[in-house]
């Protein structure tokens, strides 16, 4: 009896440590979870999320409260969620790379918003950071998006084109949890796009980065072949990229996008 | 279990009998649900290239830095988590349900929650990493030493169940009969306790070492992702299937066989009558 309560104690310990394994593979898609057919599902940069947001509640709006689910992640992860058969509707990417790689599953994609890169950084900017140079500082915890995340790889150019190395202390898997490591006062300043400092609020702020060091990031977005909801995909990126669509997305600090 | 016993359970005619089909086909089920994940992940994997694909540096770095962490969890949750067991089994104290009660939490709790605890308590501002901070100058985040207290947050538990059912399946009258004997209470613990539980421990220290190697969500929440630093092999699996899915399958192989590994060596604990 008392041997079989220590086993019993084994087999329990075995079975929460599966539980917690599962528990612990942080899958970005889990929004996407409703089988609804009347639900978009767009798979959208995660700089996208406050601009996309808005724009989905302006299409269940216009169309009889049709629920739009959004699957926001870095776009690297998107596109492999795509190549893999993820039921994507709708494909927002950060850059051109990452639609490109998709590009056999994707219908043809449009250029709809461009972004800017700018120096995140806590409020009053405590360790006064004025430009990409000051980053080299072995004393700063620069936080950067991972190299395979197009902030991560946007980031990489601006430095290059100032001739900075950084060695950052984390290489974070999307462009807001960089954000969230400065405004939570884990890393003293991080690259991100001008519209995730709009977007991090009042505890952290930017600092600028002249234009010759400054790169510019353009977002295509395309619907699926394989789209459940072809004429709902079409409604959306119809709403992305008509005048009221750019307008939201002029609110949220997007740029249009580049005219060559 | 002795082959004599083995035999001798076969024989009996419950054993015999054979399973409804009421239970037999969901439970076929339940193998499959387990075992095809498992298949897919060796038709997927790329036989061919996955000698170099292993020994490329960036494998290279993740494996090691996941034996240093893992290991390194498992030494803080045995210094701190034996003793810990030893009280929960044996000491009568008030609030002992509630202090048990804590010491599980993490097996339920969601690991990012408990990477996102981690941060507020243990990070730059949090409550007691403000402390570190300003009067040692130790800040734990973008570290190796926080991705070790990621992973010792998440395993300790397993190891203080594991010893404390160990401890209170144990026979007490060695203890008594030690203590008889003269043996002081440390002794009595050190010379007596301690190997009568080290299958218990062994166990448990199995079991607390393949959570850390797994763990996740609290690592790269708490220490954040960086080769060398703090990307263990879960973290380096989880990008590599972003942008490389046979790199991302290959290092997932590694660690399938390590789980195996240690079901293998724990066999004779679990399955004994099998």
């Amino acid at each position: 009896m008392l041997r079989s309560r220590t086993r019993l104690a084994a087999v329990l310990a075995a079975a929460a440590l599966l539980l917690a394994a599962c528990g612990g593979d942080g899958d970005s898609g889990g929004s996407s979870a409703a089988t609804a057919p009347s639900e978009l599902k767009v798979f959208a940069a995660a700089s996208l999320t406050g601009a996309f947001t808005e724009l989905g509640r302006q299409y269940a709006a216009a169309n009889g409260g049709d629920k739009v689910t959004f699957n926001f992640a870095g776009s690297q992860a998107l596109a492999t969620q795509i190549r893999q058969g993820a039921p994507a509707d709708v494909f927002a990417s950060a850059d051109l790379a990452n639609m490109d790689k998709v590009k056999d599953l994707v219908a043809t994609p449009q250029n709809f918003a461009s972004n800017r890169l700018a120096i995140v950084v806590e409020q009053g900017n405590p360790k006064g950071v004025k430009g990409l140079a000051d980053l080299a500082d072995p004393g700063l915890k620069v936080v950067l998006a991972a190299p395979d995340v197009p902030a991560g790889k946007y980031a990489a150019e601006a430095l290059g084109k100032a001739d900075v190395t950084v060695r950052p202390v984390s290489q974070e898997d999307n462009v807001k949890a960089v954000v969230t490591k400065v405004s939570l006062g884990e890393a003293d300043a991080g690259i991100v796009y001008v519209t995730d400092v709009t977007a991090g609020g009042s505890k952290v702020e930017g600092v600028d980065i002249p234009d010759d060091q400054n790169v510019t990031a353009t977002y295509p977005v395309a619907t699926v072949k394989a789209a459940k909801d072809q004429a709902g995909a079409e409604a959306f990126l119809d709403l992305v990229l008509s005048a009221e669509g750019q307008q939201v997305l002029k609110k949220y600090g997007f740029l249009p996008p580049p005219t060559t | 279990m002795t082959a004599v016993a083995r035999r001798r359970r076969a024989a009996t005619p419950r054993a015999r009998a054979g399973a409804p089909a009421g239970l037999a086909v969901p439970a076929a089920l339940a193998v499959a649900f387990l075992a095809v994940p498992l298949a897919g992940l060796l038709v997927r994997t790329p036989w061919r290239g996955i000698g170099p694909e292993l020994a490329s540096p960036r494998v290279l770095e993740a494996l090691r830095l996941s034996l240093v962490c893992s290991l390194g969890a498992v030494a803080i949750s045995v210094v701190l988590g034996v003793p810990l067991a030893f009280l929960l089994a044996r000491v009568e104290f008030p609030g002992r349900n509630l202090v048990r009660a804590l010491t599980t939490l993490p097996m339920v709790l969601p690991p990012v929650v408990g990477g996102v605890a981690l941060l507020l308590a243990f990070g730059r501002r949090g409550l007691a990493g403000r402390w570190l901070d300003q009067v040692f100058g130790i800040t734990l985040p973008f570290t190796t030493a926080g991705a070790i207290l990621a992973e010792a947050f998440v395993a300790m538990p397993f190891l203080v169940i594991t010893c404390e059912a160990g401890l209170r399946a144990m026979d007490r009258r060695y203890e008594d009969a030690a203590a008889t004997l003269g043996a002081g209470r440390w002794r009595t613990f050190a010379r007596v306790t301690l190997p009568l539980v080290a299958p218990s421990l062994g166990a448990g220290i199995a079991l607390c070492w393949a959570r850390a190697l797994g763990e996740f969500g609290a690592t790269i929440t708490f220490a954040g992702n960086l080769p060398g630093v703090t990307q263990t092999m879960p973290l380096a699996v989880y990008l590599a299937l972003e942008t490389d899915l046979e790199a991302a399958i290959a290092l997932s192989l590694v660690l399938l066989a390590i789980s195996l590994a240690v079901l293998v060596a724990l066999r004779d604990r679990w399955f004994p009558a099998a």
